[in-house]
């Protein structure tokens, strides 16, 4: 995993000489990633989440095979594209993050708090070595989880479903959500991905209300970063945007991380999920 | 009476239809609000009054771009009453600070030192000097943006305005007010007018 974050640097460090022409650059760009595609490091994670799922862990020393995702009890095939969706036992729409959550406290007897704990694993990138739920070469369990959980959907159609009142209210919330600008840089979702063909840096920006955008964004995620060295899920692309955002810190798995979540899964409905990718 | 009956069974008809797949937009605005208060935590400089929205914020976030009639030049007229300029008179500052400011991206997050100045992050939404070759396109690109327009006291006046109240001439502007924000400071601001102005600076060369 070093070797990818030490080619990711040399990536970096080779963009101005491919720069006089910026569509080569892009170009080369995906060409790295199609050639990391072919070996993925987030085939571990998917490896250790499928231990995970199967281990007994916390007080009730119990696994999380009868975890019910949306399908039935023990079923995670195909359980993640048709995520968030809402839950009768919890009574709330819930992604799979937020779904783990609730079955590590009801089935391995864990806390809320113990089963939120280092939601996104790091390796000592500046951003992650100051949040309180993780630190430097921390695994978390959640991240695991959920790069397995996605795997199992890899090639599925996303088809989030939007029959239940509560599903359709999450919609409509994450949507608002997604305009909502505020804070000191008057910064919203839209201000980045409301146009088309837009970058920050050389960073291509996906324009979520186009739905061949929105389901290259939804259907990648969970994906390997290679600038950072880690796989990074949906919970924790919402989290870092708004961070960037200026706005303060959104809470793991909260109503309104599953909000934007469900408006960016309908968006994408339709789409083919492809994670966990590789991402820059 | 009999037209009116029918007509009244249509919009009813209707609204079975649309009711039953959509939630009332006070409905939605209920969970959006409970949402703004559950979800978000304070976390260092960014507390959770950053979430309140003044009325530009409102009112854009509202309409998502797409204001109605008249609205544009209410908000526009609201921001222009905020403009500030330096009581100084001094509108140019060094154009080599500009470009220091333009290509920092921090500032205001929670993971950011407080103590530290904040970053223009002009790069990453506009091409400025041809030097920089990664640059962001959420704006116009600035490149020569002073050999357009000249050094004139308007059109530095212009530019400072620009920079800290964009709203001011942009209602619902993608950019960040970063003087009325309280972002950057008079000094910061100046430094970007000479990096736009400049005959100097690299943007008009």
């Amino acid at each position: 995993m070093r070797i990818h974050r030490v080619l990711a640097g040399v990536v970096t460090a080779m963009l101005p000489c491919f720069a006089p022409a910026q569509q080569d650059t892009l170009k080369e760009i995906e060409r790295y990633r199609q050639l990391l595609q072919e070996s993925n490091p987030a085939e571990l994670y998917e490896a250790r989440g499928e231990d995970l799922w199967k281990t007994r862990r916390g007080p009730k020393n119990a696994s999380l095979e009868r975890c019910d995702l949306g399908l039935g009890p023990g079923v995670v095939k195909g359980a993640y594209v048709r995520l968030p969706r809402y839950f009768a036992d919890t009574d709330r729409v819930q992604d799979a993050e937020s779904r783990l959550v609730t079955c590590m406290v009801t089935l391995q007897g864990f806390t809320i708090e113990e089963a939120k704990r280092n939601p996104f694993s790091g390796t000592g990138a500046p951003m992650i070595t100051t949040d309180p739920f993780s630190g430097v070469g921390q695994r978390s369990v959640m991240t695991d989880l959920v790069a397995w959980i996605a795997s199992e959907s890899r090639g599925m159609t996303i088809a989030p479903p939007m029959s239940h009142p509560k599903e359709r209210l999450a919609y409509q919330a994450g949507e608002r959500l997604f305009y909502y600008r505020a804070g000191p840089y008057d910064f919203g979702c839209v201000t980045c991905h409301g146009d088309e063909g837009k970058r920050i840096r050389l960073q291509s920006l996906p324009k979520m209300d186009n739905a061949k955008d929105a389901q290259r964004a939804f259907g990648t995620w969970p994906g390997y970063r290679v600038s950072e060295g880690e796989l990074r899920s949906m919970q924790w692309r919402m989290w870092e945007c708004i961070r960037q955002m200026r706005f303060p810190e959104l809470e793991f798995a909260s109503d309104a991380s599953i909000a934007l979540i469900t408006y960016l899964a309908k968006k994408a409905e339709g789409g083919t999920f492809v994670a966990p990718a590789i991402k820059r | 009476m009999q037209p009116k009956m029918i007509l009244a069974l249509g919009f009813s008809g209707i609204c079975v239809a649309g009711c039953a797949t959509r939630p009332s937009d006070s409905e939605a605005e209920g969970a959006v609000a409970e949402m703004i208060k559950a979800s978000f935590k304070t976390r260092g400089q960014a507390a959770i009054d950053r979430l309140k929205q003044d009325d530009a914020q409102a009112l854009c976030s509202r309409h998502s771009g797409e204001l109605p009639k008249g609205a544009s030049e209410e908000i526009e007229k609201a921001q222009q009453a905020t403009l500030r300029y330096p009581s100084s008179g001094k509108l140019m500052g060094d154009w080599r600070e500009g470009e220091r400011i333009a290509q920092s991206g921090g500032g205001k997050q929670f993971t950011d030192d407080p103590a530290r100045p904040a970053g223009g992050s002009c790069y990453n939404c506009h091409q400025i000097s041809k030097q920089e070759l990664s640059f962001g396109t959420i704006g116009p690109s600035l490149y020569q943006f002073g050999k357009l327009r000249g050094a004139s006291e308007a059109i530095q006046k212009y530019t400072y305005g620009k920079i800290y109240n964009s709203e001011a001439s942009t209602a619902c502007s993608n950019m960040p007010r970063f003087g009325y924000n309280g972002v950057l400071t008079e000094e910061q601001i100046t430094h970007l007018v000479a990096l736009l102005l400049d005959p100097e600076s690299p943007v008009n060369k």
